[in-house]
């Protein structure tokens, strides 16, 4: 009967894919974020706010200057590792809801470095190894019953990831608690923190972590054979089945990678962001929550693509920044949570496949619009070759 | 374990059944229509919220309605999207649940206190002085739905065109039922059950609004579906189930002697729902069209 199963996953995947007719996926994604934004403008002004001025303030908290481009990509470090979670499993063919969980114990795993000593280097590559492992580990099981039982891995990795949430607490409170200070776990030894990279700031080398493993994703997944396989596993599993790709593989592959992407995301919010270099157990571990939620927001503006991935996690990154210095803008202080509520409208929007054919006049600009920059092109194409 | 220990457990267990109960048998009659909504959780958060705000203006009856109106409202967007505008159902659920969890904590900050909004014990549900205690109304209006929507799947015309949207839309095309229209009635129709009973988590039992009120209920409430196989009284029988394991939890975590850590009692609800999930799953059978956007050729 998992085949019965299988299929339903398939049918509720078939048209995550699908872009706009005869727009550009970037386009399409931009539309998304301008319809999100106007959304969270209209909340805004119904509650009493300024729209125009706390959106001024989001832009300058984000982008304003080298400090607060640097606070962007640090929030975007996480971003883009838990999207490449999502995007990962959805190139396969399936819905990993489980980023949220899997960072969880990737973030648990990366503390345990605080228990050994060994040199800066190896300490910090020991960490993200623990996280990777605890990662992978969480999100093989969800794999494991999907292929033994047949349960749908929606529902599996939405479960695991409030076990995942419990299991963290009790051990940020108990376990690997700082007998110091029993609200938070030990912190990292400095040995294997990742340096601060922009003085003054918390973005630190944690980013080349998910920059590297975005890039590695894309060169998996777009240059070789293995990667052929999960991605035409996902388009078309039948097809995929008949033409020898054992989807049990590509399957297993796709959640171990998502598991290590996830772990690491954890780890580099423990490991790599200033100044606790710890997990704060009160309150529900503040600093790690939603982050695997948000991923997926990020990953469906990325247009599950890794490259496209780091530019929309920039953008969620400074969402996010920027939301920080927005709710202390002067007269005009907009709570940070608006900027889940734009996410969220972001996400429906883009859940729409033929946005442009419910407004036919947008859609003849648009093509005018590509028509025109595909003829200056050419013609600039042909005055070179001349 | 005295006996009245096993009552008091037993009438946590059935108030905890209620929103599970009316959201799952939603969610049935939306997916013999063939739409699985994934934002169920988002829906019960946001009616749960707007239901407190309006039971404070009107008092309870006027809370419920209002959070069946959000529920039907976020649901008919939902539905519209899916249905008319061929919407990918996953990915319009984590909209929904992203934009619900960002609005509550918003909309509670603005309310005074972050994360937390007492609902006044006046404008609280009554409850039913009984044998086993006080007792929500709703619990049996929670049994009744079930059983209700079971008749109407099974017996009635309506419920026969239902099916045919979610199996063969095009058969169902051609006998001419309107399978956007009908999809989404039956989109509407679940979401305001998901909105009572997120409306009867704030006015009617927890008496309290914080913006992880729904914890994870409407993804139980989704396992109940797929544990039943679309058989509204299945579902009951597991919001039941789930029900009495989250009063369970409870139940362990006031013991003076403390046999397991609070966190793992609160695992174990999520816990059984993997066992139960993973046992049940050989006999399930979806309708052939879930998640299929209808398009004519």
């Amino acid at each position: 009967m998992s085949g019965n199963e299988s299929t339903l996953q398939s049918r509720l995947l078939r048209g995550a894919h699908r872009t706009l007719t005869g727009l550009h996926p970037a386009l399409e994604s931009l539309l998304a974020a301008v319809v999100g934004l106007l959304v969270g403008a209209i909340l805004m002004y119904i509650y009493g706010f300024d729209p125009w001025r706390a959106y001024m303030g989001l832009v300058k908290g984000a982008f304003g200057g080298s400090y607060e481009i640097s606070s962007s990509l640090s929030r975007a470090t996480p971003l883009i590792l838990t999207a490449l979670t999502f995007s990962i499993c959805l190139r396969s063919g399936m819905f990993n809801i489980g980023a949220e969980g899997q960072m969880y114990m990737g973030g648990i795993a990366s503390v345990l470095v605080a228990y050994f000593v060994l040199p800066t280097g190896l300490h910090q590559i020991a960490g993200l190894l623990f996280a990777a492992f605890a990662g992978a580990v969480w999100g093989i099981v969800p794999a494991l019953l999907k292929v033994t039982r047949g349960v749908s891995e929606v529902i599996s990795t939405i479960m695991f990831n409030w076990i995942a949430r419990w299991l963290a607490l009790y051990l940020a409170i108990f376990v690997i608690v700082d007998p110091m200070r029993t609200e938070k776990t030990l912190s990292i030894p400095v040995s294997a923190r990742f340096p601060v990279l922009v003085r003054g700031t918390d973005l630190s080398y944690a980013i080349f972590v998910s920059i590297a493993f975005a890039l590695v994703i894309y060169f998996l997944l777009w240059h070789t054979a293995i990667g052929y396989e999960v991605r035409a596993a996902g388009l078309n599993p039948t097809a995929a089945r008949y033409g020898g790709i054992r989807n049990k593989r590509t399957m297993f592959l796709s959640f171990i990678l998502g598991g290590i992407a996830a772990g690491l995301a954890g780890a580099t919010i423990v490991m790599g962001l200033p100044p606790t270099y710890a997990i704060y157990g009160g309150g529900g571990l503040p600093q790690l929550m939603n982050l695997g939620f948000d991923g997926m927001a990020v990953a469906m503006v990325g247009r599950n693509h890794p490259i496209g991935i780091l530019v929309a996690a920039l953008f969620f990154g400074g969402l996010n920044a920027g939301g920080r210095v927005m709710q202390f803008y002067g007269s005009n202080p907009v709570p940070l949570e608006m900027v889940r509520v734009v996410m969220g409208a972001i996400v429906l929007v883009m859940s729409i496949p033929e946005l442009i054919r419910i407004f036919p006049m947008a859609k003849k600009r648009t093509e005018e619009l590509i028509g025109s920059l595909r003829r200056l092109t050419r013609r600039s194409e042909r005055r070179e070759s001349a | 374990m005295s006996f009245s220990d096993i009552l008091g457990l037993l009438r946590i267990s059935l108030h905890a059944m209620v929103p599970l109960a009316l959201t799952a048998a939603g969610e049935i009659v939306g997916e013999t229509a063939g739409l699985f909504n994934i934002g169920l959780e988002g829906i019960l958060l946001l009616s749960a919220f707007g239901g407190a705000l309006a039971a404070e203006i009107g008092g309870p009856g006027v809370g419920l309605l209002v959070g069946m109106g959000i529920g039907g409202v976020v649901s008919l967007v939902f539905a519209v999207i899916n249905t008319y505008w061929k919407g990918t159902q996953m990915v319009t659920g984590i909209g929904i649940n992203l934009f619900a969890v960002g609005f509550v904590a918003f909309g509670l900050i603005q309310l005074g206190a972050p994360g937390f909004h007492d609902v006044p014990k006046a404008v609280e549900l009554v409850k039913w002085r009984t044998g086993m205690g006080l007792m929500s109304p709703m619990i049996l209006l929670a049994i009744i739905v079930p059983i209700v929507i079971y008749w109407f799947l099974k017996r009635t015309r309506a419920g026969l065109m239902l099916k045919a949207a979610g199996e063969m839309p095009e058969a169902a095309d051609v006998a001419g039922i309107n399978i956007n229209r009908i999809r989404l009635v039956a989109a509407v129709f679940g979401g305001v059950l998901a909105g009572l009973g997120g409306a009867y988590m704030s006015v009617a039992w927890l008496g309290v609004v914080t913006k992880d009120l729904s914890a994870g209920r409407g993804f139980i409430s989704l396992a109940c579906v797929v544990f039943s196989g679309l058989n509204p009284l299945l579902a009951l029988l597991g919001a039941f189930i789930f029900g009495f394991f989250q009063a369970l939890a409870e139940w362990v975590k006031t013991l003076p002697s403390k046999p397991i850590p609070g966190e793992f009692v609160s695992m174990l609800p999520y816990i059984i729902t993997l066992l139960v999930v993973s046992g049940a799953i050989g006999r399930v059978r979806f309708p052939k069209s879930l998640g299929v956007p209808y398009k004519r050729e």
